[in-house]
C-alpha cells in the first residue's frame, strides 16, 4: 500500500509539474483540438478501482464510460468528443486529494464523476472548487458535503462546484429507522459504526430517529476497519439482548460483522446503508446473512422504465464487472456533466469558450433531464431532487427489493 | 449472562493466532537479529496456498477433513518456499550489511509479495471466501465456540509442544540455541550456521502458514492485506513476550489477544471512559500495555536478553 502511495505521490508532483506547464502556455484554449476538427472533453471518474471497496469503485467507472460513450454514439453535444479518464483513490482520502489535483492541472477536464466515500469527497472538494472545476458525486450520502457542518441547525453550502445525485444520510438514516420500528416491529438497537465520515454520519441520524420512534439503543460500538475479528463485539451484541444491529459503514467489514454476530448466538438482523449494498456483503456475510437488510439510494434500478436502456447497454457493453450499487447514479451523475457542457457549448455558438470550466459548474445547477434513476436536477444545495430511498433484504443470496420510498420527517 | 468467560476465550482465539505468527518473528530475530517485516506476508501467502489447494488441486466437494491437511501441507509449502527463497537470496547477501539494510528489504519484500497477490492472484483484488469446516457452534455453559475455532484450539498448543521439543532436544535445535547465544563459536564448533538459519525461516513460516489457515477458517475470507496488520500485531507480541525467546511469543500472543478482546468488552463500562471503550479504541489500549510492560520489563515478559541491537 505504501508502494501505491508513493507512485500517488510522484503522480501528484508531476501533477504539480504540469500545473506550472500549464502556466506558460496560456494561449491554448479551454479543449484540445483533435485532428478532425472536433474537441475531445474529459470527465474524470475518482473512485475506489483497487481494495476492499472495488466493487462499486469499478460499477461507477464502467457506467460514468457508457455514459460518455453513448454521448459521442448519439453526437449529443456537437462537435464534442466526451473521453473518461479513471483514477483509482483506494478509499483513502489523501489519494483522492491527490487525485482531485491531477484532474484540476489537465486542462481538459471539465467535471469529475465520485468519488465513492464522503471521506474522500471531503478532501478533494475544496481542490475543485478553487479550480471552479464541478464534481457531481453518485453515491456521497453525507449531508455535511453541501448543508455544511452545522446542517442539522443551519444549513450553508460550502463549496458552490460540488453536486450529487443520490439522496443524504439526513433522510436515509431516518428512512431505515422508521422502517426497522414500524415494518419489522424491532424496538431495541445496538448501534454500530466504522467512525468514518460516512458510517458515523449515518449511524446518527439512524439513532436520532429510532429513539424518536420510540426504540431503544440498548449498546453502541465503534469498529476498527483495519480488523476483521469482531468477536468481542459480537459477543457484547449477544448479551445486550438487542433485535436488531444497525451498522454504519461498509460492506468490507459489514459482511464479517454480521456473519459473526450470528456465530455468536444473536440471531438477530443486521441492517446497514447503501455502504453494505453489494453482492459482495452476501459473500462476505455467508449463509447466515439472509435476512439482513439495507437501504439504498433510488428505486431498484431492475425494476424501472427508465432503467431498462441503461441495464441492457451495459450488459451489451461487455464490461466484466456489474454496475452494482450506483451504476444508475454514476451514469446519472456523468449525463448531468455531459448536459452542461451541452448547454455551455450551446449558449457560446457552438464551441467551448475560455472560461469552460466556471460556466460548466454554473449551468449544472440548471440542469435537469430524465435519467436511468428518474428525473435528475439539483437544488440549492447541489442535492437531488429526486430523494427516493429503497430498503432491500437478502433472500436466497440475493438482495430483494422490499420497500421504495422517501422519509418526509 | 456472565460475558466474561466467552471474551476470555475470543482473547485467547484471537491470541494463539498472534502466537503463531509472533514464532516466526522471534526465531528469526534470536537467531540472525533481524526483524523480518515479510513475515506478515508469509502468514498471508500460506493462507493463500491452502486456498489455492482447495480450489484447484482438490476435486469440487471434497470433504473438508480431508481436505484440511492437504491445505496445511499446501500453505505450508507456499509459506517455507518464498521464506526460504527470502533468506537466500533477499537476506543472505546481506548478512554482514549494516543493519538496516536488510531491515529495509524485509519491508520492500512485504509490499513486493502483497501487490504480487493483488496483482496476479485470481479474483485476489477483493477478499476471498475460505473454506468452512462444516458442523455448528459448540457450547461449554455460557461460552460458544465455532467450528472453525476448534482448529485453532487443537492446533497451536500441539505445534507449540512440538516447536518446544525440537529445539530442547533434536540436534538442529541444539544448534539454534547455539547459533542464538553466539554465532561465531557456534560456527567454530562445527554447527553449519547457514543451515540453522534457513531452518529458523523455514519453522516461522510453517507456523505461519498454519495461522494462516486457522485465520481462513476462523473468519470464512483472506485478502492481499490481512497479513499487514496482523504481523504487526504478532510483532508486537514477540516484543511484548520478549524477542528471541519462542514460549515468550505464544505467551505475548495470548496476552495481547486477551487485552485487546477485554478492552473492546469493559473499558467502556468504566465511568467516565465512555469514549475511550470501544474496539477502535481496542490497540490503543494494548499498545499501552506493551508500553507499561517494557518500561517495567525492558527484555518483555519471559525474555532473557536486553535487546541490544535492532
Amino acid at each position: 500500500m505504501r508502494q501505491r502511495s508513493l507512485i500517488a505521490i510522484t503522480a501528484a508532483l508531476a501533477a504539480g509539474a504540469l500545473t506550472l506547464t500549464a502556466c506558460g502556455s496560456r494561449d491554448e484554449d479551454g479543449g484540445s483540438d483533435s485532428g478532425s476538427g472536433g474537441t475531445t472533453v474529459t470527465i474524470g471518474v475518482d473512485a475506489p478501482l483497487t481494495g476492499d471497496l472495488s466493487a462499486l469503485g469499478l460499477g461507477i467507472k464502467n457506467s460514468a464510460d457508457l455514459a460518455a460513450k453513448t454521448a459521442n454514439k448519439e453526437k449529443v453535444v456537437d462537435g464534442v468528443t466526451f473521453k473518461v479518464e479513471a483514477l483509482d483513490d483506494q478509499a483513502q482520502p489523501s489519494s483522492g486529494q491527490q487525485n482531485a489535483t491531477k484532474f484540476v492541472a489537465d486542462k481538459n477536464v471539465l467535471g469529475v464523476v465520485g468519488p465513492l466515500n464522503s471521506s474522500v469527497a471531503e478532501s478533494m472538494q475544496k481542490v475543485f472548487d478553487d479550480a471552479k472545476l464541478v464534481e457531481v458525486s453518485p453515491a456521497n450520502t453525507n449531508p455535511a458535503l453541501t448543508q455544511g457542518t452545522d446542517w442539522q441547525t443551519s444549513k450553508a453550502r460550502p463549496y458552490k462546484s460540488y453536486f450529487r445525485t443520490s439522496t443524504t444520510d439526513a433522510i436515509q438514516g431516518p428512512f431505515a429507522a422508521q422502517y426497522v420500528y414500524n415494518d419489522s416491529k424491532k424496538k431495541k438497537v445496538f448501534v454500530i459504526d466504522d467512525k468514518k465520515t460516512y458510517g458515523a454520519g449515518l449511524a446518527a441520524t439512524f439513532t436520532d430517529e429510532f429513539k424518536k420512534l420510540g426504540g431503544t439503543v440498548v449498546g453502541t460500538e465503534h469498529i476498527n476497519p483495519d480488523t476483521k475479528d469482531f468477536s468481542a463485539v459480537a459477543t457484547k451484541v449477544k448479551n445486550s439482548g438487542a433485535d436488531v444491529v444497525y451498522y454504519g459503514g461498509e460492506y468490507p467489514q459489514a459482511g464479517p460483522l454480521s456473519k459473526q454476530i450470528k456465530a455468536a448466538g444473536a440471531k438477530v438482523p443486521l441492517v446497514g446503508g447503501d455502504g453494505i449494498y453489494s453482492a459482495d456483503f452476501i459473500k462476505l456475510a455467508g449463509a447466515s446473512g439472509g435476512g439482513d437488510l439495507a437501504t439504498s439510494v433510488g428505486a431498484p434500478v431492475e425494476e424501472l422504465a427508465s432503467a431498462k436502456e441503461f441495464v441492457a447497454n451495459y450488459k451489451n457493453a461487455g464490461y466484466k464487472e456489474a454496475y452494482e450499487a450506483y451504476g444508475g447514479y454514476s451514469y446519472d451523475s456523468t449525463w448531468a456533466i455531459i448536459e452542461a457542457v451541452k448547454k455551455v457549448v450551446e449558449d457560446n455558438d457552438g464551441k467551448l469558450p475560455d472560461d469552460a470550466r466556471a460556466q460548466v459548474a454554473a449551468a449544472m445547477q440548471g440542469v435537469s433531464f430524465d435519467g436511468v434513476t428518474g428525473k435528475v436536477s439539483f437544488d440549492e444545495y447541489g442535492d437531488a431532487t429526486n430523494k427516493q430511498l429503497t430498503v432491500y433484504a437478502v433472500e436466497n443470496g440475493d438482495w430483494k427489493a422490499v420497500k421504495s420510498g422517501t422519509y418526509t420527517g | 449472562m456472565n460475558e466474561l468467560p466467552q471474551q476470555l476465550v475470543n482473547g485467547l482465539l484471537l491470541g494463539s493466532m498472534y502466537g503463531l505468527v509472533a514464532i516466526g518473528y522471534t526465531m528469526v530475530y534470536g537467531i540472525v537479529q533481524l526483524i523480518n517485516f515479510a513475515h506478515g506476508e508469509i502468514f498471508m501467502t500460506g493462507a493463500f496456498g491452502a486456498l489455492t489447494v482447495y480450489l484447484y488441486i482438490l476435486p469440487n466437494g471434497t470433504s473438508m477433513w480431508i481436505a484440511l491437511p492437504l491445505m496445511l501441507i499446501g500453505a505450508a509449502l507456499v509459506s517455507t518456499t518464498i521464506a526460504v527463497g527470502a533468506e537466500r537470496f533477499a537476506y543472505r547477501p546481506l548478512r554482514n550489511a549494516p543493519r538496516l539494510a536488510p531491515l529495509i528489504t524485509a519491508i520492500g519484500l512485504s509490499l513486493a509479495l502483497q501487490q504480487a497477490v493483488w496483482a496476479w492472484y485470481p479474483h485476489a483484488k477483493s477478499a476471498l471466501t475460505f473454506p468452512e469446516i462444516p458442523g455448528g457452534p459448540f457450547h461449554i455453559g455460557d461460552v460458544t465456540i465455532q467450528t472453525g475455532d476448534i482448529f485453532l484450539l487443537v492446533v497451536a498448543p500441539i505445534s507449540m509442544g512440538v516447536l518446544a521439543y525440537f529445539v530442547m532436544k533434536t540436534r538442529t535445535g541444539r544448534g539454534m540455541q547455539a547459533t542464538a547465544q553466539d554465532p561465531d563459536t557456534a560456527k567454530l564448533m562445527g554447527i553449519n550456521t547457514d543451515r540453522i538459519i534457513v531452518v529458523a525461516f523455514a519453522l516461522g513460516a510453517i507456523f505461519a502458514a498454519i495461522g494462516g489457515v486457522a485465520y481462513g477458517l476462523k473468519y470464512g475470507q483472506i485478502d492481499f492485506r490481512m497479513g499487514f496488520i496482523l504481523g504487526l500485531k504478532a510483532f508486537t507480541a514477540a516484543v511484548l513476550g520478549g524477542i528471541g525467546n519462542i514460549y515468550g511469543a505464544m505467551i505475548g500472543g495470548l496476552v495481547l489477544g486477551v487485552a485487546e478482546t477485554l478492552a473492546t468488552a469493559y473499558i467502556a463500562d468504566i465511568p467516565g471512559m465512555d469514549q475511550f471503550g470501544s474496539q477502535s479504541w481496542a490497540d490503543v489500549w494494548a499498545f499501552v500495555l506493551l508500553i507499561l510492560v517494557l518500561l517495567f520489563r525492558p527484555q518483555g515478559l519471559l525474555g532473557e536478553r536486553v535487546a541490544d541491537r535492532a
